[in-house]
């Protein structure tokens, strides 16, 4: 569907830590247009040294009683003088909200399960993935890493969806210590072939760690990636990913050939 | 009352002043859900050589103050494969289809020129001689007055088609270039191309961008780019387009009364790709504001009687 751009209100900004926060965005059109994986590009409206907009996944779609959008919410981690600014908006604040943009998370074929892998603010795009796996009653893991404990968000919602967690801290805070690839490495031991969609978002080095993990156990793989961009619509040529296309690597724009991609296909630096 | 937007570049009738600034609206397909490129006063395409390029690794922009810093590389597919998937297609569109045409060499400007004036359909031809991020081409001919008139002359023989060198601002005296381009038989001047610019991550002491050097764009250069149209104007009788972070209807007037016939947006467009209803809307209410029919009458209407001094 097409993209819109919505001027919309800042409806909650729930900060989760020093470096997280979470802001609803009173944008239902764009909820409504929504796939898991897609992205949105934002920018507070007033900020002028700074001019671009960002990428974020759509985190939550919010949902009245009826099942309606209401509002969406983005995952926020401090980076940078925009997503410092994100991290200060106040309720009431306007967010112009471009979206909703990119090829989504595709749906596991058949009978399988469904393995979610997230690295820190690489769990944006699962929230919105779980719930549509949910609603298929398709078996859902989520490996979850992060720096520590106080940086593991949203866990009670996985587990109402019925989501099965395994979760993984650099300082062993919760779960296990160190990286998430370690027990997705383990748990594909003895899996048939083609058996589990792995989806993966996080650092590029976890991707292209989970990519390879996942092609050694011949499991399908889709990751979605981050690079620098500018536009979020394909006229900048700024985002561009090297993906194999036949035998030839080719760059390609990760906004709009992405940025989910076959992990298999991208040649990580 | 009905504002006439409509401008003449040359033999080019347009609809209105707004042009897309090449590489800053892929080959404009990429944006049809989201402005009518009919609507458009024309589209001026990614940069073209012979054959395909891969273009610089990232990152490849990094924001500034006021703008941002890119050095992409020409990525794009060659003219053979842009008149075989995208050109039928923008034809289609109706939109008014500029090529930024670029070259390593004299003769492959010219052999890019004649595949797009031989597929048909391209309503004129912009001359990049001024991408700051490529070692080989472009800059080279742009930032010496002997390789532009010989590129523009070269081309001009070429092709039937209005032709168009855009200019680098990274020389001394760009009205001189704008002359250069002029006497060689341009039918008009597109300015400003980007700024070299650089900006260093201080935390870890390396580039922002791959490639070091990148070309700066946005608001930020603006003031120098008017400054700049203004120069050239009062050199040159071709008409002149206008560019240099235009991001609303005011920018764009400040260009026309500058000199500019028609403007280019880019950098604007990637931080609102619905820019252009609101610019043309702005453009007829400041003609209606300051009644003016036709918005062409502003073409160099610039004042230079100093302003009153304001007292407080």
């Amino acid at each position: 569907m097409s993209p819109i751009d919505v001027d919309a209100t800042v409806i909650a900004n729930r900060r989760l830590s020093r470096d997280y926060n979470v802001l609803t965005l009173a944008a239902p059109e764009v909820g409504a247009r929504t796939i898991a994986g897609q992205f949105v590009m934002v920018r507070p409206a007033e900020m002028t040294e700074t001019l671009l907009r960002r990428p974020f996944s759509v985190f939550e779609i919010i949902r009245d009683p009826a099942g309606r959008p209401t509002a969406i919410s983005i995952l926020n981690k401090r980076a940078g003088r925009t997503t410092n600014r994100l991290y200060e908006t106040e309720s009431g604040e306007r967010i112009a909200c471009l979206g909703p943009l990119g090829r989504p998370y595709t749906a596991v074929p058949g009978p399988a399960e469904a393995w979610m892998v997230a690295g820190g603010v690489g769990l944006a795009p699962f929230a919105t993935l779980a719930e549509a796996l949910a609603s298929t009653r398709i078996p859902t893991t989520l490996f979850y890493g992060a720096r520590s404990d106080r940086e593991l968000f949203h866990l009670e919602f996985f587990e109402r969806l019925g989501v099965t967690l395994v979760l993984t801290t650099e300082d062993g805070s919760r779960g296990e210590r160190g990286r998430v690839t370690a027990p997705l490495d383990r748990a594909l031991v003895g899996r048939s072939p083609g058996s589990i969609m792995v989806y993966a978002c996080g650092p590029e080095p976890m991707l292209a760690a989970v990519s390879g993990i996942a092609a050694r156990h011949r499991q399908p793989c889709e990751v979605s990636v981050e690079r620098t961009m500018g536009c979020g619509l394909g006229g900048c040529y700024s985002c561009v990913i090297k993906v194999r296309h036949d035998a030839q690597p080719h760059f390609v724009r990760s906004c709009i050939a992405g940025p989910v991609f076959d992990g298999a296909a991208i040649v990580w630096d | 009352m009905p504002r006439d937007l409509s401008v003449r570049l040359g033999s080019l009738h347009l609809p209105n002043p707004l042009i897309a600034a090449s590489g800053c609206f892929g080959y404009g397909l990429e944006y049809e859900e989201v402005a009518d490129l009919a609507s458009l006063g024309g589209v001026c395409v990614k940069g073209l050589f012979m054959t395909e390029r891969e273009g610089h690794s990232p990152p490849r922009i990094v924001e500034t103050p006021a703008g941002m810093i890119n050095a992409i590389g020409l990525q794009g597919i060659g003219v053979h494969r842009f008149v075989q998937e995208k050109l039928p297609l923008l034809r289609e569109r109706g939109a008014r289809v500029f090529v930024n045409v670029c070259g390593t060499t004299i003769d492959e400007y010219v052999e890019v020129t004649k595949v797009l004036t031989d597929a048909g359909g391209v309503a004129a031809i912009e001359l990049n001689i001024s991408c700051p991020n490529i070692k080989e081409g472009g800059i080279q001919f742009g930032c010496s007055l002997v390789g532009t008139s010989a590129v523009v002359a070269a081309v001009r023989k070429a092709t039937h088609l209005p032709v168009i060198p855009k200019l680098t601002p990274n020389v001394t005296d760009v009205a001189s270039f704008a002359r250069a381009a002029e006497d060689a038989g341009a039918d008009a001047v597109s300015l400003v191309n980007t700024f070299l610019a650089m900006a260093i991550d201080v935390e870890t002491r390396r580039p922002t961008i791959t490639n070091v050097l990148g070309g700066l764009s946005g608001p930020a250069i603006r003031p120098i780019a008017v400054r700049m149209v203004w120069e050239c104007a009062r050199e040159v009788k071709i008409p002149i387009i206008g560019m240099g972070g235009i991001t609303d209807a005011r920018d764009a007037v400040e260009f026309i009364l500058a000199g500019a016939t028609a403007v280019q947006i880019g950098t604007a467009n990637f931080v609102d790709p619905f820019v252009w209803t609101k610019v043309l809307a702005g453009l007829e209410d400041y003609l209606d504001r300051h009644n003016v029919e036709r918005l062409a009458e502003l073409i160099g209407a610039f004042d230079p009687t100093p302003p009153k001094a304001v007292h407080a």
